[in-house]
């Protein structure tokens, strides 16, 4: 499989030497493979920490900057950072007023923020709060399971809890909007093929070319259930009847997203926001606000899934405050 | 040593061996994660094991405190994912049940890694058959102390505890997962082997090799 890169083991500290080169206002620690804002720690303020697994551009570097996160620590593609490079994090954006760590609800991330968070309170005065995130309704028997996945609502809840932050609320009202967002929102996703993790240079599963994976994960992790391909309207069909089977999103404003994952161009995206659009029209949902992109991918996997939040008039004049980062920037 | 008991040198020569097994079965570890997980265990474990590697090389602490403290460490900030927690965590509470000692009896080491064991639950909270390392390890450790129980080295133990780690390890072929990545697959993790437990099987084939004579 041909990628843009020069060796396998240097793609992650490759594509940070690319974003301190294309985004000056941003401070980039290559060493410890962490983006920060120009202007953290910022006094007074909460600070914003998430990480994750590189290959899901540009969540989460892509989101660090006025409005969002205080800095995103960068793991191996596919696989959590460490808890030495969150404990730095933590550190360094830490200006009295606490820090929040944004975590995916998988195994490792938990247990690396966790034991990050252990180190903070052993070695430094922060003090952390953490929010775990877990969206993806794919994951049905979360009983026997590691739980839901954390996937697209991560879009949507570091922008909020940022610009809460943003506008001086304390640590707990930050965490306090945080779980209420991962408390209204949920996910489903689909793939049409699998990506390709650099190091292993070929795909992680394979797929017919007339089957797609309904349920998908954003790790290549194959999803609920195989299908025959269908048309874009049945697939929205399958993504946003399991959301809204999941939790009831009529009376009152929604933000949706229409998520690529990475290898499906835009084109298609918007084609399966529309029909997304007129199925939520037609169950009730009053879509308030939409974003429609590549906003937490799986490298190259083609594919999308939908994100649909309920926001109160509070969640949605957060959403609508400024923010400028690489990946998101609006009202600035 | 050859007088029953395990020091220092056998403990490096056993994160040696781990190191290259490791290596070696690099691309086969990933392949069995690409089945039902995120297809980098194997990468991630070299990619730990080499730097552990190369911070033996450059002098090995005189203690098990000492020796296993650095080698959780440097798993846990090389490795990631949840393979760096629970190997380091590990090493770590290994370490710490031996804290001063430099070397140990059959009875020792095995109090050591039963610690250890201990630091893997307590991190993953993982349970007996949840398709994890823990169901090579639980065995592995039973097989151990109840050959020393029995009156065998430490060498002959380790070589209990490798061929039962294998078996659990086999074990994990039919199992639903419970935990991790490959949970989300539900029925369809039956039928593939957990990479956690074939990592963990290497460690315990390193330890009874790196031992043999004990």
């Amino acid at each position: 499989m041909k990628k843009l890169i020069n060796g396998v083991d240097d793609v992650v500290t490759e594509a940070l030497v690319g974003i301190a080169a294309a985004h000056p206002e941003l401070r980039i620690d290559l060493a410890n493979r962490i983006v920060y804002r120009g202007d953290a720690p910022k006094a007074g303020k909460v600070g914003l920490i998430s990480g994750g697994g590189s290959g899901h551009e540009p969540l989460h570097g892509g989101f660090v900057g006025r409005g969002m996160l205080d800095a995103a620590c960068a793991g191996a593609v596919f696989t959590s950072p460490t808890p030495d490079q969150m404990l730095e994090a933590t550190k360094n954006v830490d200006a009295g007023a606490g820090v929040l760590h944004i975590v995916k609800n998988y195994t490792g991330d938990i247990m690396n923020f966790e034991m990050a968070a252990e180190m903070a309170a052993a070695e430094s005065g922060a003090t952390v709060e953490t929010v775990v995130v877990d969206d993806d309704v794919a994951v049905q028997d979360s009983l026997y399971t590691a739980g839901r996945r954390g996937v697209g609502l991560t879009v949507l809840l570091e922008k909020i809890t940022g610009a809460a932050a943003e506008a001086g609320r304390d640590l707990a009202a930050t965490a306090d909007v945080a779980k209420k967002v991962n408390a209204g929102g949920r996910s489903m996703g689909m793939a049409l093929t699998s990506c390709v993790v650099p190091a292993a240079g070929k795909p992680t599963f394979d797929l017919p070319a007339d089957e797609m994976e309904i349920g998908i994960g954003i790790h290549g992790e194959p999803g609920r259930r195989r299908v025959p391909l269908a048309p874009a309207r049945e697939i929205a069909a399958m993504l946003v009847e399991p959301i809204l089977a999941d939790l009831d999103f009529t009376g009152g404003p929604v933000i949706a997203m229409l998520n690529g994952m990475g290898g499906s161009p835009l084109l298609e995206l918007y084609l399966m926001y529309g029909e997304v659009k007129a199925i939520l029209d037609k169950a009730g949902v009053t879509v308030a606000r939409s974003l429609v992109g590549n906003y937490i991918t799986s490298l190259d996997m083609a594919g999308c899934s939908v994100t649909l939040l309920k926001a109160d008039a509070d969640l949605l004049s957060l959403w609508d405050a400024p923010v400028s980062t690489p990946g998101l920037r609006w009202g600035v | 040593m050859g007088d029953g008991t395990v020091g220092i040198v056998e403990m490096v020569r056993w994160l040696e061996l781990f190191q290259s097994e490791i290596a070696a079965h690099r691309a086969w570890l990933t392949d069995l994660d690409s089945a039902i997980g995120d297809a980098d265990h194997g990468a991630n474990m070299d990619r730990g094991m080499t730097a552990v590697g190369a911070k033996l090389a450059a002098g090995a602490p005189g203690t098990f405190g000492d020796l296993f403290k650095s080698v959780g460490m440097t798993l846990v900030t090389s490795v990631g994912g949840a393979s760096g927690p629970l190997y380091g965590t590990f090493f770590m509470r290994l370490g710490m049940a031996q804290g001063a000692a430099a070397e140990v009896d059959a009875a020792g080491l095995g109090a050591a890694l039963r610690a250890g064991l201990g630091g893997v639950v307590a991190r993953g909270k993982a349970e007996l058959g949840d398709k994890t390392m823990v169901d090579a390890m639980t065995p592995a450790l039973e097989a151990y102390e109840a050959a020393v129980a029995n009156g065998a080295g430490a060498g002959a133990a380790a070589r209990a505890a490798a061929s039962a780690a294998k078996a659990g390890r086999d074990a994990t072929v039919p199992l639903v997962a419970r935990k991790g990545r490959a949970s989300y697959l539900g029925e369809r993790s039956a039928g593939h082997m957990d990479p956690g437990s074939a990592s963990t099987l290497l460690l315990f084939e390193s330890l009874a090799e790196a031992i043999a004579e004990e």
